[in-house]
């Protein structure tokens, strides 16, 4: 049949035919489902990348051959003997998380068609849809693999439920959320496209599998960089939407507001993750690897910011480069994923996955990336590693290694580890911590009914119980464990272990070796506090740090 | 075990001399099976309950990946809409069900079903296409049949998107969980790609024929009084809000009493008399997309109508349900009536399709066990 398929129509024509499929519509409109207060009445005509079905449907089919080809060959040449155990136990974390906000992606798509009015964008976003339930299953996919094939399957059997109750699942899920509530511009194109997918994914989807690739695992890379390969249609759809919005210059306020909160809570989410998996998921130490920070650097601040963000201005978009450079001043000179990474580790009893202690050769490339490391964080991992194993002690959040448990943001939900920045304010009600300036405007300036003297009807609502240790206040740690069923198939041994040692059934952690420790909620105490009390917290807590270290104690 | 050695301790020399800083594999023995200990063999995703003895890859891949404060989620939403509470309420339908998370897609679509399934029907479209250009099919078309096929056939391509864009990919955004909105974008996507086909495959007649006016389709739908109660009837599925009313009066009235009547009822049964066999061919597609989607919808909706404690209030919505979109798509469906009888060749009669539609509808409300309408004889 070559002669009969060779012979294809010009592209310009498909495409101006495929433009020729929506109508305007006269007898009933769509339903409003998802207000926004955006205005799109003057938006001039945008072009996204074109899509035609007849060209995707085959050409995804034939990446995901690839990506099932490269899975049979990995379990045949039995990769798993050469993955580093410290790396898969992140996985067990990350790939919890991330189907979420993929198929959140799909979900949002309708609030970005229901509410940009013209239909040249429609096609992109539609496809876009289907892209991300592919995007969601495929990760689904790779991490049954793992769970079937990886030493140590505790952690990914559990996955969905765990994602849903434990503290680290639900700061993830802001990004995912983010995209499917709320006023439909700030979440489907400002938080996911403009910056979730156009700025971290680079992270996510480059600089993870690299280091995947590094320890072993090189299912992770294929999967992710087919994953990636459909993501430069996604920005491009982005890119038409805010193109739109900013010619009516109503919008240019909100699409100020809204790009310093997304930018803001991607940083501190996403670098929180994928910043600790990546410094401290590895094994691989060589000094001529590229850091996290190094990696942030390039991908983030030159590319997105300088040659995407910025040549945004003359078509007068506020960037928020205080904001940029604030984010880089945390990850280079506040350590900020350090002490995530030194917090994930404080809260291990309470995780579902397990985390390596550091060792001399993890010090010594700290020590080489960012220089004065030592001094912050050494005795610390050093404490962790000396508690391991149980031997008649608490985990190491229960055991005095100058180690001040630290308030939860309300906003990010990321702890405020950075303990200079600590903000306080009673907002709703309530006293509210937050790790920084713009987590509490978050919190009490954007996402209000209000907005510099303008309603903004259609913004969303940070909601739930946001701070997780409110739910187990003063609960005994053990039966927190039981509770959150981070428990192993014989009804005592954790899943969670602050080490790898798996040969040795007395090195791992049972619920027995963590009765006795209850878990008070920082923020309810915070409440109970009378105001000198709560300010004099507030001044020693800002005075403690780095590493978590009480104020006055070295 | 514990100490085995990083990529940065291994040789990085090359066999030329040359050296190069890579990561080395090194020798971790971290596969299943390598130890013993609690929960080694624990390989299955042990926190839903699959609906046979085994999960199968579908759900493995799609169960509670949106989650639920109903099941999991602790510390509920942590978004809310301005006056409403975010995720994913399930005040979005009137339905109810005492646990939305029984609902498995029979299709069991995942990613490699998606692709593949769509992939094959593209290249099959295409293929079908590309035989009728080599054969000259298109030159063989009476000019009358051939107007049928720029004016009537063209239009179709219109509800089809309109379904696609701002019925069922809305309707994916609302439903409570990961497999009833998973269902319904395959649905949408089915939708889409056949709109596409139908334009592209325009194209090609227009180029094909000089007399076919590949524009003709959009006076046809825009302002044909034949066409006009099919686009009024599209338009207001559109307006629905509640996404399992749209999903019933798009696949349970529209689709039977509208599109499967015009599609395989009319297109497929009257282009072969004209000597047309690459329309039906396309037409076919699209008829056998539904039934995949009318299976996730009948099992949708049984499933609901049979629930211990909704079942009886479940049945009286979806009736009223019927009850109001079954004469939209009646009437839309007898706007159609002229178009029967417009080819030289026409074998069938508008009534009689008619009443196998109505027939059809019945034959589905009768599996769900659902009283049908008083409407669908009127
Ligand atoms: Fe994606
Ligand atoms: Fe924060």
């Amino acid at each position: 049949m070559p002669a009969a398929t060779a012979r294809r129509q010009s592209r310009t024509k498909i495409h101006d035919k495929i433009q020729e499929l929506s109508w305007n519509p006269t007898f009933a409109t769509p339903v409003d489902k998802y207000p926004t207060d955006y205005t799109f009445e003057k938006a001039p005509k945008k072009d996204p990348m074109k899509q035609v079905l007849r060209s995707y449907f085959p050409m995804e089919e034939e990446k995901d051959q690839r990506v099932f080809g490269a899975m049979d060959g990995a379990v045949r040449g039995n990769m798993f003997r050469h993955v580093q155990q410290r790396w898969m136990e992140w996985q067990k974390l990350f790939l919890s998380i991330i189907p979420f906000p993929e198929i959140s992606a799909a979900r949002a798509m309708p609030l970005a068609i229901n509410a940009v009015p013209n239909p040249e964008v429609h096609n992109g976003l539609a496809v876009q849809m289907i892209d991300e339930v592919r995007h969601s299953t495929i990760q689904m996919n790779l991490k049954r693999l793992y769970m079937n094939h990886y030493i140590d399957p505790a952690g990914f059997d559990i996955t969905e439920k765990a994602f849903s109750n434990c503290y680290a699942g639900t700061i993830g899920r802001q990004f995912g959320e983010g995209f499917i509530t709320g006023d439909a511009i700030t979440a489907a194109d400002i938080y996911l496209t403009i910056v979730a997918e156009t700025a971290f994914t680079n992270t996510l989807f480059v600089a993870m599998p690299s280091e995947a690739a590094a320890n072993g695992d090189y299912l992770l890379p294929t999967v992710f960089h087919s994953v990636q390969s459909d993501e430069s249609r996604h920005i491009s759809n982005g890119y038409s939407i805010i193109l739109m919005a900013l010619a009516d210059e109503r919008n240019r306020e909100l699409l100020a507001r809204d790009l310093r909160y997304a930018w803001w809570n991607n940083h501190a989410v996403v670098d929180a993750a994928i910043g600790t998996f990546i410094e401290y998921g590895t094994k691989d130490r060589r000094k001529d690897r590229e850091s996290y920070a190094e990696a942030w650097r390039r991908w983030i601040y030159d590319d997105y910011y300088r040659s995407y963000l910025m040549p945004l201005e003359k078509y007068g978009l506020e960037v928020p480069h205080d904001l940029v450079e604030e984010a880089w001043n945390r990850i280079w000179n506040k350590g900020y994923i350090h002490e995530v990474a030194q917090f994930f580790a404080t809260g291990w009893p309470v995780n579902y996955w397990r985390i390596d202690p550091m060792t001399d050769e993890d010090f010594e490339w700290f020590e080489h990336k960012y220089p004065g490391w030592y001094d912050k964080y050494g005795k610390w991992w050093e404490n962790y590693s000396r508690l391991r194993h149980p031997n008649g002690h608490g985990p190491i959040a229960f055991e005095d290694v100058n180690y001040q448990y630290p308030h939860r943001c309300w906003t990010c939900m990321v702890p405020c580890l950075i303990r200079e920045d600590l903000v306080v304010d009673k907002v709703d009600d309530q006293w509210r911590t937050y790790c920084s300036e713009t987590c509490r405007w978050t919190d009490k300036v954007a996402f209000r009914p209000e907005y510099k003297g303008r309603d903004t009807p259609s913004m969303g609502r940070l909601t739930g119980k946001r701070e997780w240790e409110t739910l187990y206040h003063n609960w005994d740690l053990a039966d927190i464990q039981k509770d959150l069923g981070y428990v192993r198939d014989d009804g005592k041994t954790l899943i969670p272990q602050p080490h790898m040692d798996l040969d040795d059934p007395k090195k791992l952690w049972t619920l027995d070796d963590c009765k006795g420790y209850p878990f008070p909620s920082p923020n309810i105490m915070l409440n109970e506090m009378s105001d000198q009390e709560r300010e004099e917290f507030a001044t020693q807590y800002k005075a403690g740090g780095p590493g978590g270290r009480y104020a006055g104690r070295a | 075990m514990a100490d085995t050695l990083s990529p940065a301790q291994t040789p990085t020399q090359t066999p030329t001399g040359r050296v190069r800083s890579v990561p080395r594999l090194v020798f971790t023995d971290a596969e299943a099976g390598a130890l013993e200990f609690p929960s080694s063999n624990s390989r299955s995703f042990n926190y839903f309950k699959p609906q046979r003895l085994k999960a199968t890859m579908y759900e493995d891949v799609t169960v509670d990946v949106q989650p639920d404060p109903a099941r999991y989620l602790t510390q509920n939403w942590v978004y809310g809409f301005a006056k409403a509470p975010g995720g994913y309420p399930t005040e979005w339908t009137a339905a109810k069900s005492s646990d939305w998370h029984w609902f498995r897609d029979p299709n069991q679509e995942w990613e490699q079903t998606i692709y593949k399934n769509n992939a094959r029907l593209v290249r099959q479209v295409e293929q079908n296409i590309a035989n009728a250009r080599n054969e000259g099919a298109f030159e063989r078309w009476s000019p009358g049949w051939s107007r049928i096929v720029a004016w009537h056939v063209g239009a179709w391509m219109h509800p089809e998107h309109g379904l696609g864009m701002h019925v069922f990919l809305p309707a994916q955004r609302d439903a409570p969980t990961n497999m009833i909105n998973n269902a319904i974008s395959v649905n949408s996507m089915h939708k889409l790609r056949i709109a596409q086909d139908l334009a592209l495959f325009n194209l090609e007649a227009s180029e094909a024929r000089s007399d076919f006016d590949g524009k003709a389709h959009l006076e046809a739908w825009n302002d044909d009084p034949v066409w006009q109660p099919v686009r009024e009837n599209a338009e207001k599925l559109t307006a629905i809000r509640d996404w399992l009313e749209a999903v019933v009066a798009a696949n349970l009235a529209f689709e039977p009493l509208v599109g499967e009547l015009f599609r395989g009822g009319y297109v497929m049964a009257t282009a072969a008399a004209n000597g047309d066999f690459v329309t039906p061919s396309i037409m076919g597609v699209a008829e056998s997309d539904l039934e995949r989607d009318l299976g996730y919808t009948k099992d949708l909706i049984g499933g609901l109508t049979s629930d211990q404690e909704h079942g009886r209030q479940n049945i009286e919505l979806v009736g009223e349900w019927l009850s109001r979109w079954i004469p939209e798509s009646l009437a839309a469906a007898r706007s159609l009536a002229p178009v029967f009888s417009e080819a030289e060749n026409s074998p069938v009669t508008f009534e009689d399709t008619l009443s196998r539609a109505r027939e059809r509808v019945r034959a589905i409300l009768g599996e769900l066990e659902i009283p049908t309408p008083k409407e669908l004889d009127q």
